[in-house]
């Protein structure tokens, strides 16, 4: 073997490795921690664990200056799995060990799964209102829609990242270009009439020309949300058909006819349909006597199956969510004097997957601690 | 003779710990305790008037008893009765905690009105050396009433500011504010405002009721009627809203007997139904013969009246007045006060036997030491029953649990190596957890309801109690390295065979920390999964706890690699120390994330000193083996 490879090996089996990289991982998680007061927890996990190194702003350069989680994860695990092939032994005394490091490169490989598969959404209803749809508490969406039939629509959603990128999509049930022309990732929008010093609007379509358009400053609190407001413009074969003001601020669609249809333009928050949908019969709020402290939220929900059918009732709580068709629901908040219920929607494939690698690792320490306890029981008993 | 030592200081700490639990003789009368007995509907459990009494006070003054204008001293029952009943006297009682000196300033305080003068010379230089007072800390309500429109003014300003961007004045003001209002809820929730005879005014009110209902309804539907009847009655009503308002005490249990806690009523609430009934409510009715026996000093008859309406509720509600009369002796006996200075008693004795007198100070150590532990643990078992939950349910009973549970560790340590390590390390301990609790009991009462997403027994039972067991493991490695340094480098009784099994001692406990705090971290994620959606958020308190779980599994693999010896293993475990009350407190300070509640600035920079002095102790360790007194003779051989 040439000795280079040689030190390599030696270097990605050594437990002074392992030791080196579980010491970056507490600096990285402790300085994670401290930065979520600035970046909240979202950008903090894009920042520090869902990245391969750590970025810091200098000036108008970002420097990379630490390695990220992708990076001390995966060597951590070419580590641990060359140590156990190069080391392996059979016998009973390193059994323990064993199970756990298995069940650890479980709960990395998972945690990385899920870190990329895993999505998140909200459902807000009214009592008595029903959904098929949820919608992402973090991403927007612009949405195209042709309404020209009143029993359904056809929607096309454009990300928010193409509208922030300005790039121009042509789609095949569009007969026309969606050309971006400005975006803010934070906004306030008011009525014209009440900024009387704005500068002028470049929309020249639906409620755009009354509108006025402030940016502001991008925020990374957890219980504060991102306004964007974009200019777009609608390109057809003849030309353009105008300039349009979207924001998640303005609720209802803007709708225009063209080509003889209806369409209606709407920027909101990024959905998810589901083939079935829920109603919220009650949603309940049970505080301690005499105080404010909650006791527990509820959420009496009926299921309505895809293709109609019997629907079923069920009790969301704390503690206790609904796991239905890939999804899970679980009781997040509430506003509007408690007859709104916010419900927390996860798709997570691999929620199982900790499940399992926990109890390997659980056992395998247990294992282990017992052998231990026995060897050492054995070591005192002559004496 | 001397081996009888231990068995007789052992026996003696016992006895005081028991003598708690008895009336105390030249303490206050039968009938002043048996108010203190009465269960009352407050923050949301039934609890006896003698916690509120008692809870109030650590909140608004930081201490449970109070002195009087004239010196003399009061409990906490005979306080809280002069605050429903007799309020322009309570209103004298110095109890409001003042020590920021801009907050000082606007409510008309300056060092020089604030000085204590002392009359005797010996006073006086205690005082200058810092045994007494040299300035007034707490304020009486009429002290500080003048100045109550600015304080409300400024508390306005400084509310909508987030509590961790408070400037001190503002966080003072906020926690003045909080006081003064949790302390007119208090005056106001058995008697109105202002009235001096409060149970005359209801007698009255019972008599005239008929008339005057008759003249409201005739009034309302517009027929003749006597206009003075109605308008007297009217303001009755009036007054009654005013106090059902001004309260969040609710003293009057449901008439029917239902245990539900949601029948319960302010007095208040409870007087407004009396138009609708016909009667006065019957409990008000006997709270106001309290006040009035109580104001006008008419001890035999608030006796008689205490003990008719205690007994009177006894037939409704059994089980709760059986609980309040549990935790009113529990509150006198204050096991965990008396845990910790015997403690710290321990402490000494096992210093005492390294140094001095092996054997009998080692017994000794060890029997107060198990004395210590049965006497917490019979305190977080009553706490427990109390409140029917696993034992750690906030930050309070985590600083216990972490407490017990690292004595209980210790208590096998010593009777596996009988060498007063595990019995100077569990004084340590208990001592410190235990202070620590008595300052977090501060923050208001410590058997407060659960927020609804920790309402489950199952997860706090399992997840909560094994991720504190993992804490209190990983001190206890930190604690033991700090005995091998301390004993090692400034004394020469760390000889290699105590080094060697404190290493042993050491490694054991590191690999128990391991994998209670694994288990204990993974169970709080299936928890989160199950409340949240995700196994694993990146909140603080979980990275703390992942952190103590990778540092712990470090210094295993660094000690399996041969990377650290003897020494090493010691550092990293006193650093283990940092880590973990990084994890346990720091967490908290951030302000953010799900798991943040109660901070103090006070606990701010007694966690920096802890955390400076385990450096400082890491630092000592790296001391060449020359410097360590234990080892330079057998440096110097080698």
């Amino acid at each position: 073997m040439p000795p280079f490879i040689r030190q390599l090996r030696n270097l990605f089996v050594s437990l002074r490795l392992t030791v080196v990289l579980l010491a970056l991982s507490i600096v990285l998680v402790f300085w994670a921690t401290l930065d979520q007061v600035h970046l909240g927890v979202w950008a903090v996990q894009q920042k520090f664990f869902h990245s391969f190194l750590v970025f810091v702003r200098l000036g108008d350069l970002r420097v990379p200056v630490y390695p990220g989680g992708y990076t001390i994860g995966g060597l951590l695990l070419v580590n641990l799995i060359s140590a156990h092939a190069y080391r392996f032994r059979r016998g009973w005394g390193k059994a323990g060990i064993w199970i756990a490091h298995t069940g650890l490169i479980m709960l990395l490989v998972g945690e990385l799964v899920s870190g990329l598969v895993q999505q998140d959404f909200q459902m807000r209803l009214d009592e008595g209102e029903t959904k098929n749809f949820s919608e992402s508490s973090l991403l927007n969406e612009l949405a195209v829609i042709d309404a020209t039939d009143p029993n359904f629509d056809e929607v096309v959603a454009i990300p928010e990242s193409f509208v922030a990128r300005g790039t121009v999509l042509q789609n095949p049930r569009l007969p026309f270009k969606v050309v971006p022309r400005g975006y803010y990732e934070n906004s306030a929008v008011q009525l014209r009439s009440q900024a009387p010093g704005a500068p002028p609007s470049p929309a020249t379509q639906g409620m755009g020309p009354q509108l006025a358009v402030t940016p502001l400053e991008v925020t990374y609190r957890q219980d504060e949300r991102n306004t964007p407001a974009a200019y777009v413009e609608l390109v057809g074969p003849e030309g353009s058909l105008g300039t349009w003001t979207v924001s998640t601020l303005l609720g209802n669609p803007q709708a225009f006819p063209y080509a003889g249809r209806t369409w209606k333009l709407v920027m909101r928050p990024k959905r998810l349909y589901e083939p079935y949908s829920l109603t919220l019969e009650k949603f309940s709020h049970d505080i301690y006597p005499g105080t404010d402290i909650p006791k527990n939220f509820s959420s009496r929900v009926r299921i309505n199956p895809a293709g109609g059918g019997e629907g079923r009732e069920v009790l969301i709580y704390m503690n206790n969510p609904l796991r239905y068709d890939g999804l899970t629901y679980y009781q997040a908040s509430f506003e509007n004097n408690d007859k709104t219920t916010i419900l927390q929607v996860v798709r997570n494939p691999s929620w199982l997957v900790p499940y399992i690698a926990c109890a390997a690792i659980g056992l395998g320490l247990v294992v282990q601690f017992l052998l231990h306890l026995a060897a050492f029981g054995r070591a005192r008993r002559p004496a | 003779m001397r081996s009888r030592i231990p068995v007789f200081v052992v026996a003696v700490a016992a006895v005081c710990v028991l003598l708690g639990l008895a009336p105390q003789p030249g303490g206050p009368p039968e009938a002043v305790q048996a108010f203190g007995r009465l269960p009352v509907l407050a923050e949301g459990r039934i609890k006896p008037f003698d916690s509120l009494a008692r809870s109030t006070l650590l909140v608004i003054q930081g201490k449970q008893r109070v002195f009087a204008p004239d010196r003399s001293e009061l409990t906490p029952d005979e306080w809280l009765l002069d605050v429903l009943f007799v309020p322009e006297k309570a209103d004298t009682y110095r109890v409001f905690v003042v020590d920021n000196t801009d907050l000082l300033s606007l409510i008309g305080k300056n060092d020089e009105n604030l000085a204590i003068h002392y009359d005797k010379p010996v006073q006086q230089v205690m005082a200058l050396i810092g045994f007494l007072p040299s300035r007034q800390r707490r304020m009486s309500f009429n002290e500080i009433a003048p100045y109550l429109q600015q304080i409300e003014a400024q508390e306005k300003l400084a509310d909508p500011v987030e509590a961790q961007a408070r400037t001190r004045f503002q966080s003072a003001v906020v926690q003045l504010y909080g006081n003064l209002s949790h302390y007119l809820r208090l005056r106001r929730s058995l008697a109105p405002e202002g009235s001096k005879d409060f149970l005359g005014e209801l007698l009255h009110l019972q008599e005239t009721l008929a008339d005057g209902v008759e003249a409201v309804r005739a009034k309302e539907a517009g027929k003749p009627h006597d206009e003075a009847k109605a308008s007297a009655l009217i303001e009755e009503g009036q007054k009654f809203i005013g106090m059902a308002e001004s309260t969040d005490i609710l003293a009057i249990p449901s008439d029917e007997g239902s245990a539900d806690p949601g029948a319960w009523n302010s007095a208040g609430h409870a007087l407004l139904e009396t138009f609708g009934q016909g009667y006065v409510n019957p409990s008000v009715l006997a709270y106001a013969g309290m006040g009035y026996a109580w104001r006008n000093h008419e001890a035999a008859s608030f006796g008689h009246i205490v003990n008719m309406y205690g007994s009177s509720l006894e037939k409704r509600f059994d089980r709760q007045v059986r609980k309040a009369r549990i935790e009113t002796i529990f509150n006198a006996a204050q096991p965990f006060y008396a845990g910790m200075w015997i403690y710290l008693a321990a402490f000494l004795c096992a210093v005492l036997s390294w140094l001095k007198w092996p054997e009998p100070a080692r017994v000794t150590s060890w029997g107060l030491v198990a004395l210590g532990w049965a006497v917490t643990t019979a305190g977080i078992a009553t706490r427990m029953w109390l409140e029917g939950r696993p034992p750690v349910t906030n930050l309070y009973s985590s600083a216990l649990f972490i407490g017990w549970g690292s004595v209980a560790l210790c208590l096998i340590l010593e009777a596996t190596y009988k060498n007063a390590i595990g019995t100077a390390a569990a004084g340590m301990i208990g001592f410190a957890t235990l202070l620590i609790a008595h300052h977090l009991a501060l923050a208001g009462d410590t058997l407060e309801m659960m927020r609804a997403v920790l309402d489950s027994n199952f997860w706090l039972g399992t997840h909560v109690v094994v991720v504190a067991t993992g804490y209190a493991s990983t001190f206890l490695a930190g604690i033991l390295a700090i005995i091998y340094i301390i004993r090692g480098v400034f004394t020469r009784t760390l000889d290699k065979g105590t080094a060697d099994a404190l290493a042993r001692m050491v490694y054991g406990i590191v690999c128990f920390a391991t994998l209670f705090s694994f288990v204990g971290t993974t169970l709080g994620g299936i928890w989160a999964d199950q409340s949240w959606g995700r196994f694993w958020g990146w909140d603080p308190k979980e990275n703390g706890a992942l952190i103590i779980v990778i540092w712990n599994a470090l210094i295993l693999h660094a000690r399996w690699g041969g990377l650290i010896k003897q020494r090493g293993l010691m550092c990293l475990a006193v650093f283990g120390n940092v880590v973990t009350s990084w994890s346990w407190f720091g967490t908290n300070m951030l302000g953010i994330g799900l798991h943040s509640y109660g901070f103090t600035e006070a606990a701010f920079w007694w966690l920096s000193a802890f955390i400076l002095l385990q450096l400082a102790l890491i630092a000592v360790a790296n001391l060449p083996l020359g410097k360590w007194r234990s080892f330079r003779a057998a440096a110097a051989s080698s």
